[in-house]
């Protein structure tokens, strides 16, 4: 039997403000282990919504979320985030770096807050994960000073830093052309094939679903096809 | 590690924010520095007006009023015990105002542990004559070293020297003001009429000025001795016993014990000089208030300053929540932040109070009420130096707690999906 990472069950949540509008109505899925799985659906589905609140970061939902078999509904913020840093890697269609910092020190960042390793193996980690998306002579680069597809694979290699049960990403691709497009999916490819890593990625881009191994449609807060 | 690194990126924050930060911290400094400064620049004037009229009053006085018989004849018949006496047959009697068994006295006080020493003094009003004119004044007979010791007179003597009061025989002080009236320099001969009709002449060896203007008209000083040779008394005479004691706090009592003690009246100076620890206090509060204010001025800047910083950073914010910080923990960098701007600010405003008071100290202030004053008079007294800093910690504390509470409660996300 294949491993679970993720599970969605009855998920539904609605939007308060001005009326009460039902935004995702009955979600179940459940997501294995080395998957590499797509969202898809169009712009107000709610997909981007179900990431969020599957991310931990939206908590205002009713249903049970489990994460690597652990009921994730309920628990308190500080848990919450506790779970995001140890588990979850987050790749945004920005790339969302803090310009106060290098590089490397941006990649570091989380793997600092887990505390599982000292300063100098977090930075020889973070190192290890630039020169595997070929970005290591940028590491000593202020983030500022970046390219935007340079920063969209900085953003993987900290998502990568605590070697998480899943990696989410809104719309990764969405602000990149063709070319960093396809660099992002090559990588997103490779990290699933080569080290079995889970991915969640919600897109527009049908071109990039239909590349990945797995892809979950939705319509109007319902998933249609899975 | 996650105090360390919460650290780190508040610092981060700051350095990136140089400018605002340190545009922030100049304001804790200036407060600061102005607070130490008015504090201490206050608290001179104060401990120099105070010492004005506290180092020369002693703590207990013991002497002897003129007052009525409190034994009235007609209080000792029985039948009247209950009724209102208009007869007061014995009249105040001023006949003997010294001080009986004064040397007995002062040897017991002595003993004390709990007294820091004592002068004795005579009251002597004479008047100074100068031609046909006669000038009522006093002439206090005093123990020049005790009272040098105690009540710091040589300071008060401008012109002349204190000790020669003991040197040369029949020699006399003078209050500046009354030696003008009398066209009196140093060396000349003054001559003087007792209360008893005696003359005498005394040999002006100073000037003496004590800042009170009254006081210097009518006030001289000659030696005990000298005094006691004037009124034709012995050298048991002594109508005043000044008592200075180790802690001020105790006069009240101790002017109690020793007036029922040694059967003479007795003063303490919070009964003497009330009105003294009522300015002190209110310049103070004065100055305290103007500090804590300028303080909250600088707060409200940290605050806006905090304020534009948490709403430039709210998708770092957003960011270091999704990957992982709490709440918590983006609070505590901004409350680092803010701290670390009161601590720096308010440690550069400690060193720039230091300074700015120096300056004020060296400020020449002469003026002919105060002939002991050449600069303006500054306290450096280490209390308000750790009140400034504590207060600047307070302030920060405060200012930065509200606006690292809203950064603690940022909703990633708003901020992720709003772009």
């Amino acid at each position: 039997m294949e491993e679970i990472i993720l599970q969605a069950k009855g998920i539904q949540k609605y939007f308060h403000d001005p009326v009460d509008v039902p935004v995702l109505k009955d979600i179940n899925f459940k997501i294995n282990k080395g998957e590499f799985t797509s969202v898809v659906g169009k712009s107000g589905c709610g997909k981007s919504t179900l990431l969020y609140i599957l991310s931990t970061m939206d908590t205002d939902y009713q249903g049970e979320l489990y994460i690597d078999n652990v009921l994730m509904s309920g628990k308190k913020e500080a848990e919450l985030a506790a779970v995001r840093n140890e588990k979850i890697g987050f790749v945004f269609q920005f790339h969302y770096l803090l310009y106060e910092f290098t590089v490397l020190r941006n990649v570091m960042l989380p793997g600092l807050k887990l505390g599982k390793y000292s300063e100098k193996e977090v930075e020889h980690r973070a190192m290890e994960r630039l020169k595997r998306l070929n970005i290591d002579q940028l590491a000593l680069k202020m983030a500022n000073q970046l390219s935007g597809g340079e920063k969209q694979r900085v953003a993987i290699a900290r998502a990568l830093i605590n070697d998480p049960d899943i990696i989410m990403g809104d719309e990764p691709t969405g602000n990149l052309d063709k070319k960093n497009s396809e660099i992002v999916f090559d990588i997103f490819n490779q990290l699933t094939e080569e080290s079995n890593q889970t991915m969640l990625i919600v897109t527009h881009d049908m071109e990039f679903a239909a590349k990945s191994r797995r892809t979950i449609v939705m319509e109007d807060g319902k998933i249609i096809k899975q | 590690m996650n105090n360390k690194l919460i650290v780190n990126i508040a610092i981060s924050l700051l350095l990136a924010r140089l400018k605002q930060t340190v545009v922030a911290a100049v304001g804790v400094t200036f407060s600061i520095m102005m607070f130490i400064t008015l504090l201490g620049f206050m608290n001179g004037l104060n401990d120099m007006l105070d010492g004005l009229i506290l180092n020369r009053t002693p703590h207990v006085r013991l002497y002897n009023d003129i007052k009525p018989e409190p034994n009235q004849a007609i209080n000792r018949v029985k039948e009247l015990k209950n009724t209102y006496h208009f007869i007061n047959r014995i009249k105040s009697s001023g006949s003997r105002k010294e001080i009986y068994n004064s040397l007995a006295i002062m040897h017991a006080i002595q003993q004390d542990p709990r007294v820091l020493g004592l002068a004795p003094k005579i009251n002597a009003p004479v008047f100074f004559n100068d031609g046909s004119i006669e000038i009522t004044g006093v002439i206090n007979g005093v123990d020049v070293e005790a009272e040098n010791k105690l009540f710091f007179f040589n300071d008060y003597v401008t012109k002349g020297n204190s000790a020669d009061l003991k040197t040369i025989s029949n020699s006399i002080i003078l209050g500046k003001g009354l030696a003008e009236k009398l066209l009196a320099n140093i060396g000349d001969v003054v001559s003087i009429t007792t209360s008893q009709g005696e003359r005498f002449s005394l040999k002006v060896v100073g000037y003496f000025q004590s800042g009170l203007m009254d006081l210097d008209k009518v006030q001289s000083f000659a030696s005990i001795n000298t005094t006691q040779k004037i009124l034709g008394k012995g050298n048991q005479y002594i109508t005043d016993i000044q008592v200075k004691l180790k802690d001020i706090k105790q006069a009240p009592a101790i002017a109690k014990e020793y007036g029922q003690l040694y059967g003479c009246d007795a003063e303490d100076i919070q009964t003497a000089n009330s009105q003294f620890e009522t300015g002190s206090s209110v310049r103070s509060i004065i100055s305290y208030a103007v500090g804590i204010t300028l303080l909250i001025v600088a707060g409200f800047g940290i605050y806006n300053i905090l304020n534009m910083m948490i709403f430039e950073k709210m998708e770092s914010i957003a960011i270091l929540k999704a990957t992982g910080f709490s709440g918590k923990d983006v609070k505590r960098v901004f409350m680092f932040i803010a701290l670390s701007i009161g601590f720096f600010g308010g440690l550069a405003g400690l060193f720039f109070g230091f300074v700015l008071s120096s300056v004020v100290d060296n400020i020449p202030f002469n003026t002919a009420a105060l002939p002991t004053i050449t600069t303006f008079p500054v306290n450096y007294n280490l209390f308000f130096y750790i009140i400034g800093f504590v207060f600047s910690l307070i302030t920060t504390y405060f200012a930065g707690y509200f606006p690292s509470k809203k950064a603690g409660k940022v909703d990633p996300v708003v901020i992720i999906r709003g772009k």
